[in-house]
């Protein structure tokens, strides 16, 4: 033991002497690309990021800017009053304000517990070979065309609905005290009802994908130790799944919404295209976003055009603010889903 | 106690077939839009609707000039839209990571990702088309990059983030600068998650209608000057759809079959061919 570590630096010093004797290397010559042009590079990258910031803001910027002929004819007004008159160039946003979030809240009344149901079963139910299948046919659901939902419920969904559904509603809500008013009206299968459920129909996928990754991220132990307590698969979803979840579940339904709100072709082609706001869910009405695609080509009247623009600036402000919030609380469950685990 | 087991079960059992009611009831829309999609799309197809052009009303005729336009409009979007993507994705995944900046951009980026995109094409319409005095297919592939971006910047992004420390490590090791190891390591690496990410943008792009409304319009001849106002599948749908004339009516069925094969064919092939998952 003394010896080899008495041998020990007698070694070491033998070796590092020729090395501190030495001069010193120089500074590599070659030392690759020069510096300017990593630089460059890196702020080239960032101008493209803060385009996407400058995107944002300016889509904002032009269309304030351009519907300023609009406020500054109606003011505050604009939004408070239910009139849409291209002869008289008299307009007021209140009736597609109101389409749009009527149908957007019948797409989410529909549309949520079917999304909800999906998600249970693809992540609890589902037999394995079936999960990667069906999940899949779910996402193309989402991949359909919006214009394609469009169609078919112009020209399949609407005449069915009208015949059958629609009288039947009639018969079975028509004479409730509050509902009933909701389900009275012609049957001709094209309204604000009609536009909603195609809506509904076109948002599930969405809802229903989101739900389904949120519910996976729940840690298996947990889901575990409740089944090994006794309870039944409905209860582990009710009292585990979705307490945990709880945040995405609201994140995904929000973003559901901002979809909904500011779908455009499904919508158009079965509102109606009327500029009106009825007790009755069956007459045809109007969302900004149709409004826009049926009426914005034909607008020659500058005032028109600046008032359909301070709609779209409307829609947009609204969906942003919607999706703002999904966006956080989706980022709230994924920052805590590290803790938990 | 047996009644509350009892009930417990039933309780269980009703969800659980709810459940699979739910299911299904998604199952029968996507079956049923699919079946009349190619049993009136089918019917309509024929070697005229790719050789003729879009037709007056009430005449025969194809969607030659449509097919041509979208295709353009889609593939100059595509190429505008895929460097400012990537490279903004890259910013945001190995130069910005957590500063403010990308946050914010982060942030944003997802926002414009469901962002209306009857919204873009107004935007356009302001800052292009009004300015221009004129509508063009360069302003509908304006108006679709920018639909486009927000989802190239998130799949480049969370594709980024895969790339283990390591593999960057070793080689700034050897001495390459930043630029090099991250076009020629890192995004190398991930090639086969962003070709996805673009592949998803060309198949969300195809399909949009709203913004090419107010910016390509529509062209009832041959025009390949993308300058001009330009015949495009959506737009032909939109319009013929909702016309009274059978034929027209027809080819928007045939142009509306074409549409969703090509979403469907591009989203199929970006998730087996390219799978690198996490695509969000």
């Amino acid at each position: 033991m003394s010896t080899a570590s008495a041998a020990m630096p007698t070694a070491m010093t033998a070796q590092m002497e020729p090395l501190t004797q030495r001069e010193p290397t120089p500074p590599a010559v070659h030392r690759g690309a020069p510096p300017w042009q990593d630089w460059l590079f890196e702020r080239a990258t960032m101008c493209f990021a803060l385009f996407v910031l400058f995107t944002l803001v300016g889509i904002i910027g032009a269309l304030a800017w351009a519907a300023v002929p609009a406020f500054e004819k109606f003011g505050l007004g604009f939004f408070f009053t239910n009139v849409w008159d291209p002869v008289k160039m008299n307009f007021g946003a209140l009736a597609p304000i109101y389409g749009t979030l009527a149908t957007s809240a019948i797409a989410l009344l529909i549309g949520v517990p079917v999304s909800f149901g999906i998600a249970i079963f693809l992540t609890e139910m589902c037999p394995v070979f079936l999960k990667r299948p069906l999940g899949t046919a779910v996402e193309l659901l989402a991949a359909v065309p919006s214009i394609i939902y469009g169609m078919w419920g112009l020209f399949v969904f609407a005449p069915v609905f009208g015949d059958y559904v629609q009288p039947a509603l009639t018969k079975i809500f028509g004479n409730l005290w509050i509902l009933g008013p909701l389900f009275q009206g012609a049957p001709n299968g094209i309204g604000v009802l009609s536009a909603g459920i195609i809506l509904s129909i076109m948002v599930i996928p969405f809802i229903a994908s989101v739900m389904r990754d949120v519910f996976e991220t729940v840690p298996p132990v947990l889901k575990e130790s409740a089944y090994g307590i006794g309870a039944t698969t409905w209860e582990v979803v009710w009292n585990v799944v979705l307490p945990y979840t709880r945040v995405g579940v609201i994140g995904g339904i929000m973003l559901g919404l901002g979809r909904a709100l500011g779908e455009t072709m499904a919508v158009t082609f079965v509102i109606g295209n009327a500029y009106r706001i009825s007790a009755s869910l069956f007459e045809p009405g109007n969302s900004i976003a149709s409004a826009l695609a049926n009426e914005f080509n034909e607008a020659a009247e500058p005032v028109h055009r600046a008032s359909l623009i301070a709609l779209g600036l409307v829609l947009f402000l609204l969906t942003f603010i919607v999706l703002a919030c999904s966006r956080m609380l989706l980022a709230q469950l994924a920052k805590g889903e590290g803790k938990k685990t | 106690m047996t009644s509350i087991y009892r009930k417990r079960l039933f309780v269980n059992r009703m969800n659980l077939v709810m459940s699979l009611g739910t299911m299904v009831f998604g199952m029968v829309f996507l079956l049923w839009i699919l079946w009349i999609l190619f049993a009136k799309g089918f019917a309509a197809l024929s070697p005229t609707l790719f050789t003729q052009m879009t037709p007056p009303p009430g005449s025969a005729g194809g969607l030659a000039n449509a097919i041509y336009g979208s295709v353009m409009i889609v593939f100059v979007a595509t190429f505008v839209s895929t460097p400012i993507g990537i490279l903004a994705g890259i910013h945001l995944a190995e130069y910005g990571k957590d500063g403010w900046i990308a946050r914010l951009t982060r942030f944003i980026n997802d926002i414009l990702l469901s962002a209306p995109s009857i919204v873009i094409g107004l935007f356009v319409y302001t800052v292009y088309v009004m300015q221009v005095g004129h509508f063009s297919g360069w302003a509908g592939s304006f108006a679709l990059a920018l639909i486009a971006i927000p989802v190239v910047v998130r799949t480049t992004e969370n594709m980024l983030h895969l790339v283990p420390a390591s593999l960057r490590e070793a080689a700034v090791a050897l001495g390459a600068p930043m630029w090099k190891v991250i076009l020629k390591v890192t995004l190398k690496a991930v090639r086969g998650g962003v070709i996805t990410g673009i592949l998803l943008a060309v198949a969300r792009m195809s399909g949009e209608t709203a913004p090419l409304l107010f910016t390509a319009l529509n062209n009832q001849f041959w025009s390949a000057d993308m300058n001009a106002p330009m015949a495009n599948l959506p737009v032909v749908i939109f319009q013929f759809a909702l016309s009274p004339f059978d034929d027209w009516r027809s080819l928007a069925w045939g142009a509306a079959l074409l549409i969703t094969l090509t979403v469907l064919v591009i989203n199929i092939l970006a998730r087996t061919a390219f799978r690198q998952s996490a695509v969000r």
